[in-house]
């Protein structure tokens, strides 16, 4: 039976940050109790094809009509931290339209809705853990977190993985955007980490007079190889 | 002038020889450790989680109508006790037989047609309520030697969460079971293991989840 690495402390995401306000009566106080992997843990589910139509990847197209903003192509592969790609493994993506505005009751800000955008996207990984959508770049909009708070341009990510421990919920962002400073969800994200929550622009995959493109490659967590036992010589014992 | 190589694999230039009198062997030539790619850092589901994760058939781990499905219910409370209304729950369990439908898993005869394992619910409709309809699970062996209560392993998502909340549902009529299950007995005391542990209702079982406060659910790292 297989077990997963354990992320490393100092890596990854901490379930509370002071500067995400939400986090003070949501984000439990006590420390997790260690949880072994076994049989529950090492399983998830095979999802796939059959939660995907073609047309959840492009998310331009929606309505009967073309959304407005600046169409991109959003695309990478899915990895497990071995480098081994994860296969057939659903993606799912949301996002703001171009304008920075959720089609959602809570998303009360003055900024247009697009009839053509929902901001909803599936896809699933090929053989060698490659995904691709196209859509439009999101918007930054305000959430009043704190005085002229912003979020930086995101689009959210969720991702089983085959294995309960391998689940993901996570947010990919882009290159160079100012407004990374003064956000603390993207600050959450301890220093070493944060270039891997961002995608780059890739040139090559842009589409001459359609698209630009950028690349996000998503790993997801290993398997813990249990090394072999070597004696002073270096021969397996 | 040093350059860095691109590779982390690759000392710099100036890197001092680390070979000191003594030293027992030369390098393998192999990495001591494997190289590992950094894993993705994950992030809150925001407050539009709506939009990306509502199925339809989410709370569905097996159809409507399935012989002895029960509904697994229970409410969210924040650190002040009020109802989170934007949260979601997945679930994922072995079915009644304790076999689950996975290439790392022992095969086994499936004899539940539809089970999915998978369970997910927004707690949108009732306020701050989910709900599962599913089977209860069978034992599972625990890799000691020993066997599991039946359990349903969860996941918490919501705004103001930056990482998944992990906990589990024991249930309250499995009581020699529990006893003898090798996580329930790692727990501290009985307040805490009771955090755990789903009450018969009226349709199935219910749980409450307290994500903060007095008698905060037992959260697991895994
Ligand atoms: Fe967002």
């Amino acid at each position: 039976m297989p077990r997963y690495l354990r992320e490393r402390e100092e890596s990854r995401t901490p379930v509370a940050f002071a500067g995400y306000r939400s986090t003070a009566l949501r984000a439990p106080l006590r420390t997790p109790v260690d949880l072994p992997h076994r049989l529950t843990e090492v399983t998830g589910p095979v999802l796939g094809e059959d939660r995907v139509t073609a047309a959840d990847a492009d998310l331009t197209l929606r309505s009967g009509g073309e959304a407005q903003g600046q169409r991109i192509i959003v695309h990478g592969r899915v990895l497990d931290s071995d480098g081994r790609p994860v296969p057939h493994a659903l993606v799912e993506v949301w996002q703001a339209n171009a304008a920075g505005r959720y089609r959602h009751v809570v998303d009360n800000w003055p900024a247009p809705l697009d009839p053509h955008f929902d901001g909803l996207g599936r896809v699933v990984t090929d053989g060698l853990g490659r995904y691709e959508f196209t859509t439009v770049k999101p918007g930054a909009y305000p959430w009043g977190n704190h005085h002229n708070a912003w979020r930086p341009a995101h689009i959210h990510f969720s991702l089983f993985g085959q294995a309960f421990t391998q689940r993901l919920v996570t947010q990919m962002y882009f290159p160079d955007d100012p407004l990374f400073g003064q956000d603390p969800i993207f600050n959450s994200v301890p220093p070493n980490a944060r270039h891997r929550a961002i995608s780059r622009f890739d040139l090559e995959r842009t589409q001459d007079n359609w698209a630009l493109a950028y690349r996000w490659d998503i790993v997801l967590r290993g398997r813990d190889q249990t090394p072999f036992e070597t004696d002073d010589d270096g021969d397996v014992a | 002038m040093s350059t860095e190589h691109p590779s982390p694999l690759v000392r710099s230039a100036d890197g001092t020889n680390d070979r000191r009198p003594g030293t027992p062997r030369r390098g393998s030539g192999f990495l001591d450790e494997p190289f590992r790619l950094g894993t993705t850092p994950s992030s809150t589901v925001g407050p539009y989680l709506a939009i990306g994760l509502t199925w339809e058939d989410g709370p569905y781990a097996v159809p409507e109508g399935t012989e002895g499905a029960i509904w697994l219910r229970g409410r969210v409370y924040d650190g002040n006790g009020d109802l989170v209304p934007d949260a979601m729950i997945e679930t994922w369990q072995a079915d009644p037989d304790g076999l689950f439908d996975h290439p790392d898993a022992p095969a086994g005869e499936r004899r539940f047609p539809g089970f999915r394992g998978l369970g997910r619910s927004h707690t949108v409709e009732p306020h701050g309520e989910y709900g599962v309809l599913t089977l209860k699970p069978g034992r599972v062996p625990d890799g000691e030697g020993g066997w599991q209560a039946p359990h349903v392993d969860v996941s918490v998502f919501a705004r103001g969460l930056l990482d998944r909340l992990v906990t589990r549902v024991y249930f309250a009529d499995e009581a020699a079971a529990n006893a003898e299950d090798v996580v329930l007995r790692g727990l501290p005391d009985d307040a805490s293991r009771a955090t755990l542990v789903a009450q018969p209702s009226e349709d199935g079982y219910w749980l409450d989840i307290r994500l903060q406060g007095d008698r905060e659910t037992v959260f697991f790292a895994v």
